[in-house]
Protein backbone atom coordinates (compact mmCIF):
# COMPACT_ATOMS: atom_id res chain seq x y z
CA UNK A 1 0.00 0.00 0.00
CA UNK A 2 2.04 3.45 -1.05
CA UNK A 3 1.73 6.05 1.38
CA UNK A 4 -1.48 8.08 1.20
CA UNK A 5 -1.59 11.44 0.45
CA UNK A 6 -4.03 12.58 3.36
CA UNK A 7 -2.96 16.02 3.55
CA UNK A 8 -4.92 16.65 0.00
CA UNK A 9 -6.47 19.69 -0.15
CA UNK A 10 -10.25 20.69 -0.10
CA UNK A 11 -10.77 22.99 -3.23
CA UNK A 12 -10.66 26.66 -3.13
CA UNK A 13 -14.03 28.59 -2.81
CA UNK A 14 -15.89 25.82 -2.06
CA UNK A 15 -15.67 23.99 -5.79
CA UNK A 16 -16.97 26.81 -7.45
CA UNK A 17 -15.59 27.18 -10.81
CA UNK A 18 -15.38 28.34 -14.34
CA UNK A 19 -16.63 24.56 -15.59
CA UNK A 20 -19.64 24.38 -13.81
CA UNK A 21 -20.80 27.11 -14.55
CA UNK A 22 -20.28 26.74 -18.45
CA UNK A 23 -22.14 23.54 -18.00
CA UNK A 24 -25.07 24.54 -16.41
CA UNK A 25 -25.61 27.43 -18.68
CA UNK A 26 -24.90 24.77 -21.98
CA UNK A 27 -28.04 22.98 -20.10
CA UNK A 28 -30.49 25.75 -19.86
CA UNK A 29 -29.74 27.18 -23.62
CA UNK A 30 -29.96 23.09 -24.56
CA UNK A 31 -33.62 22.91 -23.21
CA UNK A 32 -35.86 23.45 -25.51
CA UNK A 33 -38.83 24.49 -23.64
CA UNK A 34 -36.95 27.33 -21.78
CA UNK A 35 -35.59 28.72 -25.30
CA UNK A 36 -38.96 28.74 -26.76
CA UNK A 37 -40.76 30.00 -23.92
CA UNK A 38 -38.40 32.13 -21.98
CA UNK A 39 -36.25 33.61 -25.07
CA UNK A 40 -38.02 33.84 -27.90
CA UNK A 41 -41.85 34.21 -26.49
CA UNK A 42 -40.61 37.98 -24.90
CA UNK A 43 -39.44 39.32 -27.91
CA UNK A 44 -42.92 38.00 -30.08
CA UNK A 45 -44.85 39.67 -27.06
CA UNK A 46 -42.52 42.78 -28.14
CA UNK A 47 -43.58 42.69 -31.76
CA UNK A 48 -47.18 42.20 -30.74
CA UNK A 49 -47.39 44.95 -28.10
CA UNK A 50 -45.04 47.50 -28.78
CA UNK A 51 -45.60 47.57 -33.16
CA UNK A 52 -49.49 49.12 -32.52
CA UNK A 53 -48.15 52.32 -31.49
CA UNK A 54 -45.91 55.01 -33.58
CA UNK A 55 -41.98 55.73 -32.64
CA UNK A 56 -43.73 59.27 -32.15
CA UNK A 57 -46.09 58.42 -29.26
CA UNK A 58 -43.65 59.92 -26.41
CA UNK A 59 -43.31 58.78 -23.09
CA UNK A 60 -40.66 60.35 -20.46
CA UNK A 61 -37.42 60.13 -22.02
CA UNK A 62 -37.99 57.86 -24.52
CA UNK A 63 -41.23 56.43 -26.42
CA UNK A 64 -44.23 54.30 -25.60
CA UNK A 65 -42.41 51.62 -27.73
CA UNK A 66 -39.34 51.73 -25.99
CA UNK A 67 -41.22 51.30 -22.57
CA UNK A 68 -42.75 48.50 -23.62
CA UNK A 69 -39.93 46.65 -24.59
CA UNK A 70 -38.37 47.32 -21.70
CA UNK A 71 -41.56 45.54 -19.87
CA UNK A 72 -41.05 42.67 -21.93
CA UNK A 73 -36.83 41.99 -21.60
CA UNK A 74 -37.76 42.07 -17.73
CA UNK A 75 -40.50 39.23 -18.14
CA UNK A 76 -38.22 37.42 -20.44
CA UNK A 77 -35.61 38.03 -17.64
CA UNK A 78 -37.96 36.89 -15.06
CA UNK A 79 -38.81 33.72 -16.82
CA UNK A 80 -35.85 32.60 -17.68
CA UNK A 81 -34.05 33.20 -14.48
CA UNK A 82 -36.60 31.64 -12.62
CA UNK A 83 -36.10 28.47 -15.04
CA UNK A 84 -32.73 28.48 -14.01
CA UNK A 85 -33.04 28.60 -10.40
CA UNK A 86 -36.06 26.28 -10.58
CA UNK A 87 -33.66 23.41 -11.67
CA UNK A 88 -32.81 22.37 -8.50
CA UNK A 89 -36.29 20.69 -8.43
CA UNK A 90 -35.41 18.61 -11.27
CA UNK A 91 -31.83 17.74 -9.89
CA UNK A 92 -32.92 17.37 -6.25
CA UNK A 93 -35.55 14.53 -8.04
CA UNK A 94 -33.12 12.89 -9.84
CA UNK A 95 -30.54 12.36 -6.92
CA UNK A 96 -28.13 15.00 -8.11
CA UNK A 97 -28.05 17.17 -4.89
CA UNK A 98 -26.90 13.66 -3.30
CA UNK A 99 -24.60 13.26 -5.44
CA UNK A 100 -22.85 16.81 -5.35
CA UNK A 101 -23.04 15.59 -1.30
CA UNK A 102 -20.34 13.46 -1.80
CA UNK A 103 -18.19 15.87 -3.31
CA UNK A 104 -16.34 18.79 -2.12
CA UNK A 105 -18.91 21.45 -3.43
CA UNK A 106 -20.56 23.13 -0.14
CA UNK A 107 -24.38 24.24 -0.84
CA UNK A 108 -23.83 27.73 -0.59
CA UNK A 109 -21.47 27.26 -3.75
CA UNK A 110 -23.96 25.08 -5.52
CA UNK A 111 -26.91 27.82 -4.59
CA UNK A 112 -23.88 30.62 -5.77
CA UNK A 113 -23.94 28.69 -9.78
CA UNK A 114 -27.27 28.67 -9.65
CA UNK A 115 -27.71 32.01 -9.17
CA UNK A 116 -25.12 33.04 -11.53
CA UNK A 117 -26.38 31.00 -14.28
CA UNK A 118 -29.65 32.55 -13.51
CA UNK A 119 -28.32 36.00 -13.63
CA UNK A 120 -26.32 35.18 -17.03
CA UNK A 121 -29.46 33.45 -18.69
CA UNK A 122 -31.65 36.40 -17.56
CA UNK A 123 -29.20 38.91 -19.41
CA UNK A 124 -29.24 36.94 -22.26
CA UNK A 125 -33.37 37.00 -22.25
CA UNK A 126 -32.95 40.93 -22.37
CA UNK A 127 -30.35 41.21 -24.99
CA UNK A 128 -32.32 39.22 -27.43
CA UNK A 129 -35.69 41.59 -26.06
CA UNK A 130 -33.50 44.48 -26.84
CA UNK A 131 -32.32 43.29 -29.94
CA UNK A 132 -35.35 42.14 -31.72
CA UNK A 133 -36.25 46.29 -30.35
CA UNK A 134 -33.33 47.30 -32.28
CA UNK A 135 -34.07 45.33 -35.28
CA UNK A 136 -37.42 46.53 -35.32
CA UNK A 137 -36.61 49.97 -35.18
CA UNK A 138 -39.41 51.79 -33.51
CA UNK A 139 -37.75 51.99 -29.62
CA UNK A 140 -36.40 55.53 -29.47
CA UNK A 141 -34.82 56.25 -25.95
CA UNK A 142 -31.43 58.09 -25.61
CA UNK A 143 -28.79 55.60 -25.34
CA UNK A 144 -27.75 56.22 -21.78
CA UNK A 145 -31.32 55.71 -21.03
CA UNK A 146 -31.02 52.53 -23.04
CA UNK A 147 -28.09 50.63 -21.67
CA UNK A 148 -29.39 51.86 -17.72
CA UNK A 149 -32.73 50.07 -18.40
CA UNK A 150 -31.24 47.00 -19.40
CA UNK A 151 -28.51 47.01 -16.61
CA UNK A 152 -31.39 47.70 -14.19
CA UNK A 153 -33.63 44.56 -15.99
CA UNK A 154 -30.23 42.40 -15.47
CA UNK A 155 -30.01 43.12 -11.61
CA UNK A 156 -33.79 42.82 -11.37
CA UNK A 157 -33.35 38.98 -12.01
CA UNK A 158 -31.98 38.36 -8.92
CA UNK A 159 -35.44 38.51 -7.63
CA UNK A 160 -36.65 35.99 -9.76
CA UNK A 161 -34.01 33.84 -9.69
CA UNK A 162 -34.50 33.70 -5.68
CA UNK A 163 -38.25 32.79 -6.67
CA UNK A 164 -37.25 30.07 -9.05
CA UNK A 165 -34.45 28.48 -5.94
CA UNK A 166 -37.39 28.88 -3.80
CA UNK A 167 -40.11 27.01 -5.79
CA UNK A 168 -37.32 24.69 -7.19
CA UNK A 169 -37.12 23.64 -3.17
CA UNK A 170 -40.80 24.01 -2.44
CA UNK A 171 -42.31 22.13 -5.36
CA UNK A 172 -41.32 18.74 -6.42
CA UNK A 173 -40.00 17.88 -10.03
CA UNK A 174 -41.76 19.22 -13.02
CA UNK A 175 -44.34 21.03 -11.34
CA UNK A 176 -41.78 24.12 -10.43
CA UNK A 177 -41.92 25.15 -13.54
CA UNK A 178 -45.29 24.71 -14.41
CA UNK A 179 -46.31 26.94 -11.33
CA UNK A 180 -43.96 29.48 -12.20
CA UNK A 181 -45.19 29.69 -15.66
CA UNK A 182 -48.23 31.12 -14.94
CA UNK A 183 -47.82 32.42 -11.78
CA UNK A 184 -44.67 34.69 -13.86
CA UNK A 185 -47.98 36.07 -16.17
CA UNK A 186 -50.26 36.74 -13.30
CA UNK A 187 -47.47 38.91 -11.80
CA UNK A 188 -46.69 40.40 -15.03
CA UNK A 189 -50.10 41.36 -15.46
CA UNK A 190 -51.35 42.32 -11.76
CA UNK A 191 -47.73 44.27 -11.36
CA UNK A 192 -48.07 46.81 -14.31
CA UNK A 193 -45.65 44.69 -16.41
CA UNK A 194 -48.32 43.94 -19.91
CA UNK A 195 -51.40 46.35 -19.57
CA UNK A 196 -50.60 49.69 -17.81
CA UNK A 197 -52.56 50.83 -15.08
CA UNK A 198 -53.11 54.48 -13.71
CA UNK A 199 -51.39 55.72 -10.81
CA UNK A 200 -54.19 56.35 -7.85
CA UNK A 201 -56.56 53.43 -9.10
CA UNK A 202 -57.47 50.80 -6.75
CA UNK A 203 -55.40 48.58 -8.96
CA UNK A 204 -52.71 50.60 -8.86
CA UNK A 205 -52.91 50.06 -5.23
CA UNK A 206 -53.51 46.16 -5.41
CA UNK A 207 -50.38 46.11 -8.11
CA UNK A 208 -48.19 47.77 -5.68
CA UNK A 209 -48.31 44.54 -3.44
CA UNK A 210 -47.43 42.16 -5.99
CA UNK A 211 -43.86 40.90 -6.66
CA UNK A 212 -43.37 42.40 -10.06
CA UNK A 213 -44.77 45.80 -9.66
CA UNK A 214 -41.20 47.21 -7.64
CA UNK A 215 -39.14 45.67 -9.93
CA UNK A 216 -41.08 47.21 -13.17
CA UNK A 217 -41.16 50.57 -11.77
CA UNK A 218 -36.61 50.35 -11.11
CA UNK A 219 -36.43 48.73 -14.60
CA UNK A 220 -37.89 51.83 -16.35
CA UNK A 221 -36.91 54.81 -14.31
CA UNK A 222 -34.50 56.03 -16.46
CA UNK A 223 -37.18 56.42 -18.89
CA UNK A 224 -39.75 57.48 -16.62
CA UNK A 225 -37.95 59.47 -14.26
CA UNK A 226 -40.36 58.53 -12.14
CA UNK A 227 -39.50 55.95 -8.83
CA UNK A 228 -42.67 56.18 -6.20
CA UNK A 229 -40.27 55.05 -2.57
CA UNK A 230 -42.63 52.21 -2.30
CA UNK A 231 -41.74 50.26 -5.52
CA UNK A 232 -38.21 50.29 -4.28
CA UNK A 233 -39.20 48.79 -0.88
CA UNK A 234 -41.73 46.74 -2.59
CA UNK A 235 -38.53 45.56 -4.49
CA UNK A 236 -36.12 44.60 -1.62
CA UNK A 237 -38.89 43.10 0.31
CA UNK A 238 -39.87 40.27 -2.22
CA UNK A 239 -36.40 39.59 -2.68
CA UNK A 240 -35.40 39.18 1.13
CA UNK A 241 -38.85 37.12 0.75
CA UNK A 242 -37.63 34.82 -2.04
CA UNK A 243 -33.96 34.55 -0.83
CA UNK A 244 -35.22 33.73 2.99
CA UNK A 245 -37.81 31.17 1.67
CA UNK A 246 -35.22 29.39 -0.47
CA UNK A 247 -32.55 29.83 2.28
CA UNK A 248 -35.39 28.52 4.52
CA UNK A 249 -36.30 25.37 2.42
CA UNK A 250 -32.72 24.37 1.35
CA UNK A 251 -31.49 23.80 4.94
CA UNK A 252 -34.82 21.69 5.67
CA UNK A 253 -33.37 19.65 2.62
CA UNK A 254 -30.40 18.62 4.12
CA UNK A 255 -31.19 16.41 6.39
CA UNK A 256 -33.30 14.00 4.15
CA UNK A 257 -31.13 14.71 0.81
CA UNK B 1 -18.03 34.25 1.19
CA UNK B 2 -14.93 32.43 0.25
CA UNK B 3 -13.31 31.72 3.24
CA UNK B 4 -16.84 30.44 4.82
CA UNK B 5 -17.52 27.81 2.20
CA UNK B 6 -13.71 26.82 2.59
CA UNK B 7 -12.47 23.41 3.88
CA UNK B 8 -10.44 22.71 6.78
CA UNK B 9 -6.96 22.74 7.31
CA UNK B 10 -5.15 19.43 5.63
CA UNK B 11 -4.17 17.38 8.66
CA UNK B 12 -0.08 16.39 8.68
CA UNK B 13 1.33 13.26 9.30
CA UNK B 14 1.16 9.71 7.61
CA UNK B 15 -2.00 7.42 7.75
CA UNK B 16 -0.67 3.79 6.83
CA UNK B 17 -1.84 2.92 10.49
CA UNK B 18 -5.14 4.11 10.53
CA UNK B 19 -8.20 2.44 10.01
CA UNK B 20 -9.47 2.81 6.70
CA UNK B 21 -13.43 2.76 7.65
CA UNK B 22 -13.78 2.54 11.83
CA UNK B 23 -17.27 2.42 13.61
CA UNK B 24 -17.78 2.56 17.15
CA UNK B 25 -20.51 1.89 18.84
CA UNK B 26 -23.08 2.82 15.54
CA UNK B 27 -26.48 3.33 16.05
CA UNK B 28 -29.24 5.53 13.77
CA UNK B 29 -33.17 5.04 14.48
CA UNK B 30 -35.29 6.76 12.19
CA UNK B 31 -38.53 7.98 14.58
CA UNK B 32 -39.25 4.30 16.33
CA UNK B 33 -37.32 2.59 13.71
CA UNK B 34 -34.24 1.40 15.13
CA UNK B 35 -32.48 0.65 11.89
CA UNK B 36 -28.80 0.13 12.97
CA UNK B 37 -28.44 -1.03 16.79
CA UNK B 38 -25.02 -1.16 17.28
CA UNK B 39 -21.93 -1.58 14.79
CA UNK B 40 -18.81 -2.04 15.78
CA UNK B 41 -16.38 -2.41 12.77
CA UNK B 42 -12.56 -1.89 11.33
CA UNK B 43 -11.71 -1.95 7.80
CA UNK B 44 -7.76 -1.85 7.22
CA UNK B 45 -6.47 -0.31 4.46
CA UNK B 46 -6.27 -2.04 1.25
CA UNK B 47 -9.12 -4.92 2.41
CA UNK B 48 -12.01 -5.83 -0.03
CA UNK B 49 -14.80 -6.13 2.11
CA UNK B 50 -18.20 -7.24 1.50
CA UNK B 51 -21.28 -5.97 3.66
CA UNK B 52 -23.95 -8.79 3.45
CA UNK B 53 -27.47 -9.17 4.10
CA UNK B 54 -30.91 -9.25 3.52
CA UNK B 55 -32.89 -6.05 2.72
CA UNK B 56 -33.39 -3.56 5.25
CA UNK B 57 -30.53 -5.07 7.16
CA UNK B 58 -29.35 -1.76 7.86
CA UNK B 59 -26.66 -1.92 4.84
CA UNK B 60 -27.50 1.47 2.91
CA UNK B 61 -27.86 3.13 6.80
CA UNK B 62 -24.64 2.62 7.47
CA UNK B 63 -22.62 3.27 4.61
CA UNK B 64 -25.10 6.23 4.53
CA UNK B 65 -23.05 6.98 7.68
CA UNK B 66 -19.67 6.34 6.42
CA UNK B 67 -20.10 8.85 3.75
CA UNK B 68 -21.63 11.73 6.15
CA UNK B 69 -24.97 11.73 4.55
CA UNK B 70 -26.42 11.24 8.01
CA UNK B 71 -25.64 11.27 11.49
CA UNK B 72 -25.21 8.32 13.84
CA UNK B 73 -27.91 8.64 16.80
CA UNK B 74 -25.13 7.42 18.78
CA UNK B 75 -21.37 6.23 18.14
CA UNK B 76 -18.65 7.34 16.43
CA UNK B 77 -18.16 6.86 12.27
CA UNK B 78 -14.37 7.69 11.12
CA UNK B 79 -12.79 7.33 7.87
CA UNK B 80 -9.00 7.35 7.83
CA UNK B 81 -9.10 9.00 11.49
CA UNK B 82 -11.41 11.68 10.13
CA UNK B 83 -14.55 12.75 9.85
CA UNK B 84 -16.75 11.35 6.78
CA UNK B 85 -17.04 15.16 5.57
CA UNK B 86 -13.51 16.00 5.86
CA UNK B 87 -12.68 12.68 4.36
CA UNK B 88 -14.93 13.50 1.34
CA UNK B 89 -13.77 16.99 0.91
CA UNK B 90 -9.78 15.65 0.14
CA UNK B 91 -11.12 13.40 -2.09
CA UNK B 92 -10.21 10.13 0.10
CA UNK B 93 -13.58 8.66 -0.24
CA UNK B 94 -15.74 8.47 -2.89
CA UNK B 95 -19.16 6.10 -3.33
CA UNK B 96 -20.71 4.17 -5.89
CA UNK B 97 -24.66 4.80 -5.35
CA UNK B 98 -27.45 2.26 -5.83
CA UNK B 99 -29.37 4.21 -8.01
CA UNK B 100 -29.99 8.27 -9.28
CA UNK B 101 -27.67 10.60 -8.91
CA UNK B 102 -27.18 11.84 -12.52
CA UNK B 103 -28.60 14.49 -15.03
CA UNK B 104 -30.43 12.83 -17.81
CA UNK B 105 -30.05 15.50 -20.12
CA UNK B 106 -26.53 15.73 -19.12
CA UNK B 107 -23.62 13.86 -21.74
CA UNK B 108 -21.60 11.49 -20.31
CA UNK B 109 -18.30 13.22 -20.83
CA UNK B 110 -20.32 16.63 -19.41
CA UNK B 111 -21.64 14.71 -16.23
CA UNK B 112 -17.23 13.80 -15.39
CA UNK B 113 -16.42 16.77 -16.58
CA UNK B 114 -18.96 18.33 -13.92
CA UNK B 115 -18.11 16.57 -10.87
CA UNK B 116 -14.48 16.38 -11.53
CA UNK B 117 -14.39 20.49 -11.31
CA UNK B 118 -15.68 20.71 -8.02
CA UNK B 119 -12.41 18.40 -6.64
CA UNK B 120 -9.49 20.07 -5.50
CA UNK B 121 -7.52 17.72 -7.62
CA UNK B 122 -8.65 15.10 -10.30
CA UNK B 123 -7.77 12.29 -12.32
CA UNK B 124 -8.40 13.24 -15.94
CA UNK B 125 -11.96 12.77 -17.49
CA UNK B 126 -10.70 10.41 -20.15
CA UNK B 127 -8.89 8.10 -17.98
CA UNK B 128 -11.76 7.28 -15.50
CA UNK B 129 -13.58 6.97 -18.68
CA UNK B 130 -11.03 4.43 -19.78
CA UNK B 131 -10.97 2.52 -16.44
CA UNK B 132 -14.41 2.29 -16.17
CA UNK B 133 -15.03 0.92 -19.48
CA UNK B 134 -17.57 4.00 -21.47
CA UNK B 135 -14.45 5.96 -23.59
CA UNK B 136 -16.85 4.99 -26.84
CA UNK B 137 -20.18 6.27 -24.63
CA UNK B 138 -18.33 9.62 -23.73
CA UNK B 139 -20.99 11.51 -25.95
CA UNK B 140 -24.33 9.76 -25.29
CA UNK B 141 -26.63 11.37 -23.21
CA UNK B 142 -26.93 9.82 -19.87
CA UNK B 143 -30.75 9.53 -20.39
CA UNK B 144 -30.11 6.94 -23.15
CA UNK B 145 -27.52 4.66 -20.75
CA UNK B 146 -28.90 1.22 -20.35
CA UNK B 147 -28.66 0.49 -16.23
CA UNK B 148 -25.24 -1.03 -16.35
CA UNK B 149 -23.82 1.60 -18.29
CA UNK B 150 -24.86 3.90 -16.31
CA UNK B 151 -23.32 2.04 -12.94
CA UNK B 152 -19.56 2.67 -15.13
CA UNK B 153 -20.62 6.23 -15.25
CA UNK B 154 -21.50 6.52 -11.55
CA UNK B 155 -18.14 4.03 -11.15
CA UNK B 156 -16.30 6.45 -13.24
CA UNK B 157 -17.47 9.54 -10.81
CA UNK B 158 -16.19 7.44 -8.39
CA UNK B 159 -12.71 7.16 -9.48
CA UNK B 160 -11.97 11.04 -10.11
CA UNK B 161 -10.94 12.01 -7.13
CA UNK B 162 -8.47 8.61 -7.01
CA UNK B 163 -9.95 7.90 -3.87
CA UNK B 164 -8.39 5.96 -1.27
CA UNK B 165 -11.98 3.92 0.14
CA UNK B 166 -14.32 3.12 -2.52
CA UNK B 167 -18.21 2.13 -1.00
CA UNK B 168 -20.55 0.49 -3.25
CA UNK B 169 -24.32 0.05 -2.54
CA UNK B 170 -25.38 -2.44 -4.23
CA UNK B 171 -23.84 -1.75 -6.94
CA UNK B 172 -25.01 -4.61 -9.78
CA UNK B 173 -28.80 -4.19 -9.04
CA UNK B 174 -30.54 -4.24 -11.96
CA UNK B 175 -27.65 -5.61 -14.01
CA UNK B 176 -28.03 -8.50 -16.51
CA UNK B 177 -25.20 -10.91 -15.49
CA UNK B 178 -22.89 -9.88 -18.42
CA UNK B 179 -23.46 -6.39 -17.14
CA UNK B 180 -22.21 -7.50 -13.52
CA UNK B 181 -19.33 -9.85 -14.75
CA UNK B 182 -17.61 -6.54 -16.69
CA UNK B 183 -18.30 -3.90 -13.49
CA UNK B 184 -17.03 -6.62 -11.19
CA UNK B 185 -14.05 -6.96 -13.36
CA UNK B 186 -13.34 -3.14 -13.11
CA UNK B 187 -14.11 -2.85 -9.75
CA UNK B 188 -10.87 -6.10 -9.15
CA UNK B 189 -8.36 -4.42 -11.23
CA UNK B 190 -8.68 -1.23 -9.64
CA UNK B 191 -8.67 -3.20 -6.00
CA UNK B 192 -5.75 -4.72 -6.76
CA UNK B 193 -4.21 -1.48 -7.01
CA UNK B 194 -4.49 -1.13 -3.03
CA UNK B 195 -7.60 0.70 -3.20
CA UNK B 196 -9.94 -0.15 0.30
CA UNK B 197 -13.64 -1.51 -1.37
CA UNK B 198 -16.58 -1.63 0.74
CA UNK B 199 -19.69 -3.14 -0.90
CA UNK B 200 -23.25 -3.62 0.42
CA UNK B 201 -24.74 -6.76 -1.47
CA UNK B 202 -27.64 -9.02 -1.21
CA UNK B 203 -26.04 -11.21 -3.59
CA UNK B 204 -24.22 -14.16 -1.60
CA UNK B 205 -22.29 -15.33 -4.80
CA UNK B 206 -20.87 -11.82 -4.87
CA UNK B 207 -19.72 -11.46 -1.43
CA UNK B 208 -18.51 -14.52 -1.48
CA UNK B 209 -16.77 -14.28 -4.98
CA UNK B 210 -15.44 -10.87 -4.81
CA UNK B 211 -14.62 -9.80 -1.37
CA UNK B 212 -11.27 -10.84 0.71
CA UNK B 213 -13.73 -10.50 4.31
CA UNK B 214 -17.74 -10.73 4.35
CA UNK B 215 -19.44 -9.07 7.61
CA UNK B 216 -23.00 -10.80 7.86
CA UNK B 217 -25.46 -8.14 8.73
CA UNK B 218 -29.34 -8.72 9.80
CA UNK B 219 -31.87 -6.57 11.67
CA UNK B 220 -28.94 -3.42 12.07
CA UNK B 221 -26.47 -5.85 13.87
CA UNK B 222 -23.32 -7.53 12.96
CA UNK B 223 -24.23 -11.17 13.11
CA UNK B 224 -20.88 -12.69 11.57
CA UNK B 225 -17.52 -11.72 10.03
CA UNK B 226 -14.87 -13.69 7.88
CA UNK B 227 -14.09 -14.73 5.10
CA UNK B 228 -16.26 -17.14 2.86
CA UNK B 229 -14.81 -19.86 4.33
CA UNK B 230 -15.57 -19.21 8.04
CA UNK B 231 -19.07 -17.82 7.30
CA UNK B 232 -19.85 -21.32 5.52
CA UNK B 233 -18.60 -23.25 8.22
CA UNK B 234 -20.36 -21.28 10.67
CA UNK B 235 -23.30 -23.54 9.30
CA UNK B 236 -21.32 -26.50 8.44
CA UNK B 237 -23.20 -29.68 7.94
CA UNK B 238 -25.30 -31.32 5.26
CA UNK B 239 -28.57 -31.14 3.86
CA UNK B 240 -30.10 -34.96 2.82
CA UNK B 241 -33.49 -34.73 0.68
CA UNK B 242 -35.18 -38.25 0.09
CA UNK B 243 -38.88 -38.86 -0.82
CA UNK B 244 -40.35 -40.78 1.84
CA UNK B 245 -44.06 -41.80 2.54
CA UNK B 246 -45.43 -41.20 6.04
CA UNK B 247 -41.87 -40.05 7.46
CA UNK B 248 -41.97 -40.03 11.18
CA UNK B 249 -40.08 -36.80 12.33
CA UNK B 250 -39.83 -38.02 15.82
CA UNK B 251 -38.23 -41.66 14.86
CA UNK B 252 -35.28 -39.61 12.46
CA UNK B 253 -34.71 -37.57 15.21
CA UNK B 254 -32.94 -40.28 17.37
CA UNK B 255 -30.22 -40.66 14.17
CA UNK B 256 -27.01 -39.45 15.44
CA UNK B 257 -26.26 -35.96 14.20
CA UNK B 258 -29.51 -34.26 12.82
CA UNK B 259 -29.94 -30.48 13.89
CA UNK B 260 -33.45 -30.34 11.70
CA UNK B 261 -36.28 -32.48 10.43
CA UNK B 262 -38.70 -30.84 7.80
CA UNK B 263 -41.46 -33.15 6.17
CA UNK B 264 -42.98 -31.71 3.03
CA UNK B 265 -45.40 -34.18 1.55
CA UNK B 266 -43.82 -37.10 0.66
CA UNK B 267 -40.27 -35.25 0.74
CA UNK B 268 -38.17 -35.23 3.77
CA UNK B 269 -35.60 -32.91 4.51
CA UNK B 270 -33.10 -33.30 6.92
CA UNK B 271 -29.77 -31.03 8.26
CA UNK B 272 -27.36 -32.81 9.92
CA UNK B 273 -23.72 -32.28 11.11
CA UNK B 274 -22.53 -35.84 9.80
CA UNK B 275 -24.31 -36.83 6.87
CA UNK B 276 -23.32 -40.74 6.72
CA UNK B 277 -25.20 -42.23 9.68
CA UNK B 278 -28.34 -40.48 8.28
CA UNK B 279 -28.23 -41.75 4.67
CA UNK B 280 -27.30 -45.05 6.18
CA UNK B 281 -30.15 -45.31 8.57
CA UNK B 282 -32.40 -43.64 5.59
CA UNK B 283 -31.51 -46.96 3.27
CA UNK B 284 -31.73 -49.26 5.26
CA UNK B 285 -34.17 -48.86 8.07
CA UNK B 286 -36.58 -46.87 6.00
CA UNK B 287 -38.40 -47.39 2.44
CA UNK B 288 -36.88 -43.91 1.53
CA UNK B 289 -35.87 -43.33 -2.10
CA UNK B 290 -34.41 -40.59 -4.13
CA UNK B 291 -31.53 -39.93 -1.56
CA UNK B 292 -29.66 -36.28 -2.67
CA UNK B 293 -26.67 -35.23 0.20
CA UNK B 294 -25.60 -31.83 -0.98
CA UNK B 295 -22.97 -29.68 1.52
CA UNK B 296 -24.54 -26.14 2.98
CA UNK B 297 -23.78 -23.17 0.44
CA UNK B 298 -23.01 -20.15 1.68
CA UNK B 299 -27.33 -19.50 1.12
CA UNK B 300 -28.01 -21.88 4.30
CA UNK B 301 -25.06 -19.91 6.20
CA UNK B 302 -26.86 -16.83 5.95
CA UNK B 303 -30.18 -18.46 6.44
CA UNK B 304 -28.86 -20.17 8.95
CA UNK B 305 -27.11 -17.00 10.87
CA UNK B 306 -29.88 -14.30 10.23
CA UNK B 307 -32.88 -16.87 11.15
CA UNK B 308 -31.43 -17.33 14.80
CA UNK B 309 -31.34 -13.64 15.29
CA UNK B 310 -35.25 -14.05 15.35
CA UNK B 311 -35.92 -16.38 17.71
Amino acid sequence: MTTLDIAARSPRAGGINLTLLGIELRRVLRNRRTVIFTLLFPGAMFLAFGSQYSASDSAGSGNVTAYIMVAMGLYGAAMTASAAGASVALERAQGWSRQLRLTPLRPAAYILVKALSALVMGAIAVGVVNLVGVVQGRAHMPLGTWVSCALLTVLSTLVFAALGLFVGYLVPGETAMQVLGPALAVFAFAGNVFIPISQGSVMWTIASFTPMFGVAEITRYPITNDLPWYAVVNAVVWLGLFVGGAAWRMSRDTGRV
Amino acid sequence: MIDVMTGREPVQGSVQDVAAVRLRGVTKSFGTVQAVRGIDLEIAQGEVVAFLGPNGAGKTTTIDMVLGLSEPTAGDVQVLGMSPREAIDRGLVSAVMQSGGLLKDLSVRETVAYIGSVFASTASVDDVLERAGITELAQRTVGKLSGGEQQRLRFALALLPDPAILLLDEPTTGMDVEGRRRFWEAIRADAAAGRTVLFATHYLEEADQYADRIVLIDSGRTVADGSGAEIRALASGRMLRATLADADPAELSRIRGVDSIEVRGDTVIIHAADSDPVARYLLTRTSATNLEITARGLEDAFLALTGKDDQ
